[in-house]
């Protein structure tokens, strides 16, 4: 048994030069296989004494598992190398362009409607909506503007021919015919937003025939002229993102609101850069007021027992100076340049909680 | 409504700052559009005497001029201006001085091989007015070496103002005095105006001729009075310089004195040359087809209905709006016959409409006039013109009389608190209403308050909490967060509204770019998309491409897809969500999604080669945005019918099993492509978002019950005519087992080589999921079997083997 250490490192001097799976067989062949050299001197085991056969046989065995070990280790190591070859051919250009998804976007209209309304939605405000083609009554009449008001030239109206019953019909020049709408068909309390589509005839470089408007209105026993201030500091100070926004509100006249307010917000100019924010400038972002009893009263409810507030702002104006848009007209063109531009990708839906209020 | 500071001043006593004016106006409601205070920029040019005017060596249009610039410097001026005179008083430009036209500062100069040391000014280059021929030219008592501006009052601060329609109070620098003074800016100096002593009987009768229906009347109250012997002078300097500085041309002292009136008290006037007017005077409605060659140079043709004021040759005005030109006043007028009277706002608005004419008299009658201020109108004026022009009145001839104005509101003293939000006490309310003129008496706990003549717009107890609030100021109002009922807000939208933005998000989602186009189209787009409601024509549209409400919603995106690739996008896929009209009631009114793909899908690129769009990507929009919506799709019917603008044959109506359509796809019509120039291919589709059902909500899921058993999928092809739709074949399949057949997807159609004419094939590839066990080879077979012949029985085709 003593040449046993030169036949082990012998066998396993031929496992550690097997080159590939091939050679590591016939080494394996070579050393356990039936006519192996280990599998040829356990044969002669029988041959011995009970005390010698035991001891040669334990180094034998011992033999055997290591030289199975080794052939293991040798096959993972060739089967390891093999793969490294074969990734070692296998690359890519990472810098080769993806494939290309086009970018979806929503539109910077919706995104503002959708962001005022998760606001306003939160205090409690419920979207309404209604027609584009409107009437007199619903339009002017209902909310204290009578024919020949002076108030109405404030108005640009465009008129359609009147319907079949004689009335006339025109597009509306602002969503606060929902109001009526709203108050006609719904009992106080009432909280709604009627976020739409409005029109006047007028077309310049601050004026399209057509844009957009959100209204908001409250009707119960006790809201009061605090609280339309305090709800529209809070929906400006959240939708500019701008925790102490500074707000103006100046006395105004509005037909349909008594006592009437405009309302600025803060911004500076100054370097010739328009910031949102506490400055030595204001801007003008939206009228307010408390619903003219007379408005109630056209809609059936009670002036002497309700009353509540109203704003309405406009939707193009908030994003124009939220995302600084500078022309009002490229809204409507349909540019795919502008609206990748300035549009927004869909999954971000506008939330408070969530802080999606890009 | 425009006015200078010293003007104010006149009727208010105040030592406020410029700011602290313009601040309080804005905040009590009056808004301040700006604040033009030239005094700075006026500063560095002065008044100077000139010499002598010598010809100048090497020119002959220049002169030299010698100047004393005060203080005993002598200055040589050249000057071009053929009005430069020796003794007259000229405004200087001394070297440095930044004239207002160019912005630039004056350099010293030789101008022909002569040195000028500083320029005389014209108007024109100091921006004070348009004459750029001549030089201004000052009054000869004019302190040489001073500052020229206050000369002719161009220092003064000017207040640009916009009053709103319903404040007609303060279309006159006495209603803003009052209520900065209401305002706590200073106190309304008082004004008296003396009656001028009548001298004889008035000589021009005046009477109304109102047909009884016009109601209410044209004119409530009209007063005249003659005044002989008036020289129709220029106005003095003061008078012309406030008038200049608020944008009037002074004309003559008579003229001069209504529109000085105008703004100072908000009190329009008329002014007839007395000799020119013919027999007694009317106040009455025109006749159809009356002409009136009015005093802006124009001519009217006059419609029934409008306020006029006639003598025997005619119409001499229109009432309220515009005088004539054959009675109006000249420099030659001796005798003055004076209107103040009181037109109906509503009458005067729509004249004034009808025939395009903005005066100051019609705006302020519009917006209603003091109606206790006609005789101190016609005081005022008298006495104005009896100081300017001399002469000696008649007495007030009187038609009609004053309306009764006066009215009492109550205010409830809480109210301020229960409407406004603001803490006032009764006597702090009670303060500021007398402070406008209000009379107030407190009695039992109730303000009864007595409304001023010129507040027309005072009419409730909400008006009087407005004019508390506002004069207190409004940031005086402690902001109150609005209180939410309950824990949580509720959700807003409704389920049409909550799908139009689910559907908004998901055809972005699936990379289409949402656009907002305008609601109205032109005729001819109109016509291609099957619109021409004669009532959805706008009446008064503001171009030939916006003229009618757009009966589908997608022409506008159409044209856009011309419009992109006419700068190089021709691959594009837009979507918008808007209305659609049908007739101009509410219910015809549509919300509709639309969308257009037009060009190839994506991009080029060296791994995916671009595929043109088809039909098949805008029904996949339309699918998924029917599932998201809540839709159930497997029982949609798919039709060839959709309307004109699509290809006939490569499109589809959409329809709910109970026949209501919901959408439809497809291919544009090659004429409407050709009609808006729109890149090709372009396949578009609508979707009804008011036809969806409504749906019924449901938050648990039913039971996961995934089969443990082995399933099976076994694919076939068939060939059919060519006119069997896909559908019919994945049908009769399903229909071999409903309980263990989960899904059939046609997974391939083809014609051409190698199927017959009039053929083709389709394959399908059916999925079973048994519930309870592992099928049999024999189970397996069974089914197929009956898949076949069903297929066969319903489509007439037959298993491709």
């Amino acid at each position: 048994m003593d040449n046993l250490d030169a036949l082990k490192s012998e066998l396993m001097e031929a496992v550690k030069a097997a080159a590939d799976l091939e050679a590591l067989e016939a080494a394996r062949l070579a050393a356990l296989g039936k006519k192996g050299r280990l599998s040829e001197l356990m044969k002669g085991l029988g041959a011995l004494e009970a005390e010698e056969r035991r001891e040669a046989g334990f180094a034998l065995n011992l033999l055997k598992d290591q030289i199975s070990d080794a052939i293991e280790e040798r096959k993972r190591e060739l089967s390891d190398a093999a793969i490294e070859a074969r990734l070692a051919t296998e690359t890519i250009d990472v810098t080769l362009p993806h494939r290309p998804d086009a970018e979806g976007k929503v539109h910077p209209i919706s995104q503002t409607i959708d962001e005022v309304s998760a606001i306003l939605g939160e205090m409690g405000f419920a979207v309404a909506e209604g027609p584009d083609i409107e009437d007199d009554f619903h339009n002017f009449t209902a909310l204290n503007i009578p024919p020949n008001h002076p108030a109405r030239q404030m108005h640009d109206t465009f008129y359609l021919p009147r319907d079949r019953a004689g009335e006339i019909k025109l597009l509306r020049t602002h969503t606060s015919p929902v109001q009526i709408r709203t108050m006609q068909n719904v009992a106080p309390p009432l909280r709604i937003i009627a976020p739409g589509r409005t029109y006047r005839c007028d077309s310049d470089m601050t004026h399209t025939p057509m844009f957009h408007q959100v209204e908001g209105l409250v009707v119960d026993k006790s809201t009061h002229m605090g609280h339309l201030k305090g709800c529209l500091i809070d929906f400006c100070r959240a939708y500019f993102e701008v925790d102490d926004l500074p707000l103006r509100f100046r006395a105004s006249f509005f037909p349909f609101t008594e006592p009437s307010a405009e309302v600025d917000i803060g911004c500076s100019r100054k370097g010739g850069e328009l910031r949102i924010g506490a400055g030595e400038d204001w801007l003008e972002i939206l009228g307010c007021g408390m619903v003219h009893p007379k408005v109630l009263e056209a809609c059936g409810i009670d002036s002497s027992e309700y009353q509540g507030f109203a704003f309405g702002v406009g939707v193009e104006r908030l994003a124009m100076l939220k995302y600084g848009i500078p022309d009002l007209r490229t809204f409507f063109e349909a540019d795919v340049r502008w609206l990748r531009h300035y549009g927004f990708p869909p999954l971000d839906i506008p939330s408070l909680v969530f802080g999606a209020m890009r | 409504m425009k006015f200078t500071l010293s003007w104010l001043r006149d009727h208010l006593d105040t030592k406020a700052s410029i700011p602290e004016i313009a601040n309080t106006l804005t905040s009590i409601g009056l808004e301040v559009e700006r604040v033009v205070d030239r005094a700075a920029e006026l500063a560095p040019f002065t008044v100077a005497y000139v010499l002598s005017v010598n010809p100048h060596p090497n020119a002959d249009r220049l002169r030299l001029c010698k100047v004393d610039a005060g203080n005993g410097e002598m200055l040589e001026v050249v000057c071009g201006a053929p009005n430069v005179r020796s003794g007259m008083k000229a405004v200087l430009a001394r070297v440095g001085a930044v004239i207002p036209a160019s912005g630039e500062a004056l350099k010293k100069s030789k101008i022909r091989g002569v040195e000028s040391i500083g320029m005389l000014c014209s108007a024109a280059e100091l921006l004070t007015g348009e004459d750029e021929d001549g030089i201004i030219d000052l009054p000869d008592d004019a302190p040489v070496g001073a500052s020229f501006a206050p000369v002719l009052g161009l220092d003064e601060p000017l207040f640009d103002v916009a009053v709103t329609p319903n404040r007609g109070d303060c279309l006159g620098v006495r209603g803003i005095a009052r209520e900065l003074a209401a305002a706590g800016l200073g106190t309304l100096r008082p004004r008296k105006i003396d009656s001028a002593a009548a001298e004889f009987p008035c000589s021009i009768p005046v009477k109304f001729d109102f047909p009884a229906e016009a109601v209410p009347a044209p004119c409530d109250m009209f007063a005249g009075r003659v005044i002989k012997g008036v020289k129709n002078v220029p106005s003095p300097p003061w008078l012309q310089n406030r008038l200049k500085a608020i944008g009037f041309r002074p004309i003559s002292a008579l003229v001069d004195i209504t529109n000085y009136l105008a703004n100072d008290l908000g009190r329009p006037l008329h002014v007839f040359d007395a000799e020119r007017l013919r027999g007694d005077l009317t106040v009455r409605l025109a006749q159809p087809g009356e002409r009136l060659q009015a005093l802006n140079g124009r001519e009217y043709v006059l419609e029934s209905g409008m306020t006029v004021i006639g003598d025997d040759t005619g119409v001499l005005s229109l009432g309220g709006i515009v005088g004539g030109e054959t009675s109006g006043c000249t420099d030659q007028t001796t005798t003055v016959f004076l209107e103040c009277a009181l037109f109906d706002p509503i009458r005067t608005a729509e004249t004034g409409r009808a025939l395009a004419i903005e005066s100051e008299s019609r705006y302020r009658f519009e917006r209603g006039v003091d109606p206790a201020s006609v005789i101190p109108g016609m005081e005022a004026a008298t006495a104005m013109i009896l100081e300017l022009c001399g002469g000696s009145p008649s007495e007030i001839a009187v038609t009609g009389r004053e309306p009764d104005w006066r009215r009492f509101i109550e205010l409830r003293p809480s109210r301020v608190h229960h409407l406004g939000g603001l803490d006032l006490s009764e006597a702090q309310s009670k303060k500021l209403l007398e402070s406008l003129g209000c009379t107030v008496n407190a009695s039992s706990g109730v303000l009864n308050v007595a409304v001023p003549s010129w507040r027309r717009d005072l009419e409730i107890e909400a008006d009087l909490v407005e004019e508390a609030l506002r004069l207190t100021g409004l940031d005086k109002i402690p902001a109150v967060s609005l209180p939410r009922d309950g824990g949580l807000p509720k959700p807003i939208l409704t389920v049409r509204q909550m799908r139009a933005m689910t559907i908004r998000r998901t055809l972005a989602s699936r990379r289409m770019i949402e656009a907002v186009t305008w609601s109205f189209v032109s005729d001819s787009e109109a016509r291609l998309y099957g619109g021409g409601n004669v009532r959805l024509r706008l009446v008064n549209p503001i171009s030939s491409d916006l003229v009618v409400m757009r009966p589908c919603v997608l022409p506008h995106l159409v044209g856009a897809a011309s419009k992109n690739a006419a700068r190089g996008f021709s691959d594009i896929a837009l979507f918008e969500i808007g209305p659609a009209y049908a007739d101009d009631t509410p219910e015809g009114q549509l919300l509709v999604a639309a969308g257009i793909r037009a060009g190839n899908v994506g991009p080029r690129h060296w791994a995916r080669r671009p595929r043109p769009v088809d039909a098949f990507d805008v029904k996949a929009d339309v699918m998924v945005a029917l599932s998201v919506a809540g839709v159930p799709l497997k029982a949609l019917q798919f039709t060839r019918e959709a309307p004109s603008w699509y290809h006939p044959g490569r499109s589809s109506v959409v329809r709910l099993p109970d026949g209501t359509m919901v959408a439809r796809w497809g291919e544009l019509h090659p004429k409407v492509i050709a009609a808006q120039e729109a890149p090709t291919p372009i396949v578009a589709f609508e979707i009804f978002l008011d036809a969806l059902p409504e749906g019924k909500k449901k938050t648990g899921r039913s039971s996961f019950k995934p089969s443990p058993y082995q399933s099976v999928e076994r694919d076939f092809a068939f060939l059919v005519d060519e006119a069997v739709p896909a559908e019919a074949v994945a049908k009769a399949a399903e229909s071999a087992d409903r309980s263990l057949i989960t899904s059939v997807s046609v997974f391939d159609a083809y014609a051409g080589k190698g199927i017959p004419a009039g053929k083709k094939s389709l394959a399908i590839s059916v999925r079973l999921e048994p519930p309870d066990r592992t099928l049999t080879e024999e189970e397996i077979e069974a089914v197929t079997k009956r898949i076949i012949a069903n297929v066969e029985k319903a489509t007439g085709g037959t298993l491709r083997t």
